[in-house]
């Protein structure tokens, strides 16, 4: 087998890639996973995990580098920086290309794509990133010590990271889309009774402005169209995640939601094509269950390639 | 200390040093947050690929780091991490918040061309 010739190519090395790694590699297959950002995925992005049975406590970040060193303890190659430029699916050899330039072969595919923050995608958000907008309230809260602030979203997420704004700032508007929430009652319940949160219903954002910093956003009510600015230091935004799915659109089954279709063993709609993580149709996202899913894939794609 | 792999930063002495017997330096001023931690992993990433970019890290809340939280170009910066770079002693670039491997590939790659 030449360098470029793996058993199986992973496409993503979060916690589902790399345990599908670990299982695969230690099956004796040739594994290499391809890994467009950062190893370890959304995991890395938790403070603390204190439900991952086995582990009373650990930080993403920690349990991350644990599952990459056990994958690459058991012979996988892990490559970074690798944007998918090409791919071919359906054959029984499966074609990756990789920055335009390196051509990856495998029996079998595993897609671990992920999901990331969804953002407003309107003018001004990327360019006031870091600079007023912020999608993490533990993080820049302390940027906003008596500040006016804006949370943009109403599942629990936005509601009780905006009760925990209420730390720092003097006053948080809560600007939601619906007239209602979908947090629990509890959560809501809790940022009703809050003298610092104001509530803007049925409304989002339509843009920012500012010079170096935020220091507008445009309010736009949904049912009117009617626009009114607002005078903000900060927005903080929480409406949710979105599959890393664009690149897989028009080759295998999506949802309606971008979620990528699979079975039970974790089989898309083309052979030798598995999926899992958060990337898939499924209720439920863990770091736990996106494990499970990674084991399940890998299991699966090992049988697949036996059987060729 | 931050719990990374990279050189850690722990002194204005230390940093000084840094960014005066290395040409080409990027430091990510943050903490153990969801927004820093990626920043650090993609400079651990990219450690072996630009061997001629030193990559360090320096805790945001120790005194010494006002080093890198009062520069001119980090004025309005409100979301961690601060990200500098530094050719031959001299800030070239700064940025605020979360980077992706793309962003900061680019940043280097502009900056600190071969």
């Amino acid at each position: 087998m030449d360098e470029n010739t793996f058993d199986i190519i992973i496409l993503g090395g979060g916690a589902a890639g790399l345990s599908a790694g670990i299982y695969t590699s230690r099956a004796k297959l040739k594994t290499l996973i391809l890994n467009e950002g950062v190893v370890g995925g959304q995991m890395v992005l938790t403070d603390e995990i204190a439900n991952y049975p086995g582990v009373e406590n650990i930080s993403g970040f920690q349990l991350a580098r644990v599952m990459k060193k056990q994958a690459k303890t058991f012979g996988c190659t892990i490559k970074s920086n690798a944007k998918i430029t090409g791919m071919e699916l359906d054959n029984a050899i499966k074609a990756i290309e990789v920055n335009n330039k390196t051509t990856y072969t495998a029996k079998a595919v595993i897609i671990s794509s992920g999901g990331r923050a969804r953002t407003l995608n309107v003018p001004g958000e990327s360019e006031f990133q870091g600079s007023g907008i912020s999608y993490c309230a533990t993080c820049d809260g302390d940027f906003f010590q008596d500040k006016e602030i804006i949370v943009v979203g109403g599942g629990n997420s936005a509601l009780e990271e905006a009760v925990a704004l209420t730390k720092y700032a003097s006053k948080v508007t809560i600007v939601h889309e619906f007239d209602h929430f979908q947090a629990y009652p509890s959560a809501v319940e809790e940022a009703r009774k809050n003298d610092k949160i104001h509530f803007i219903m049925e409304s989002t954002i339509a843009a920012f402005k500012g010079d170096t910093s935020l220091k507008t956003a445009i309010i736009r009510h949904i049912p009117s169209g009617k626009e009114s600015d607002m005078r903000i230091d900060g927005v903080f935004i929480f409406i949710g995640y979105v599959p890393n799915t664009e690149p897989f659109k028009n080759l295998i089954s999506l949802n309606e939601r971008m979620e990528i279709v699979t079975d039970e063993n974790r089989q898309t709609s083309i052979e030798g094509v598995f999926a899992a993580g958060d990337c898939i149709a499924k209720r439920w996202r863990q770091v736990s269950t996106a494990v499970a899913d990674g084991t399940i894939a890998a299991l699966s794609a090992a049988e697949y390639i036996t059987k060729q | 200390m931050l719990q990374t792999g990279l050189t850690h930063i722990e002194s204005q002495d230390a940093f000084n040093k840094i960014i005066n017997e290395n040409e080409n330096v990027m430091i990510c001023c943050g903490r153990m947050g969801p927004m820093c931690v990626p920043v650090y992993e993609s400079m651990e990433e990219l450690e072996d690929e630009y061997t001629h970019v030193k990559f360090a890290d320096m805790e945001f809340d120790i005194p010494d780091a006002h080093v890198i939280r009062s520069l001119p170009e980090c004025a309005g910066f409100m979301g961690l991490p601060f990200t500098v770079y530094y050719k031959n002693g001299t800030v070239v670039k700064a940025t605020s918040s979360l980077q992706s491997m793309d962003q900061i590939t680019e940043i280097l790659d502009e900056q600190f061309a071969k």
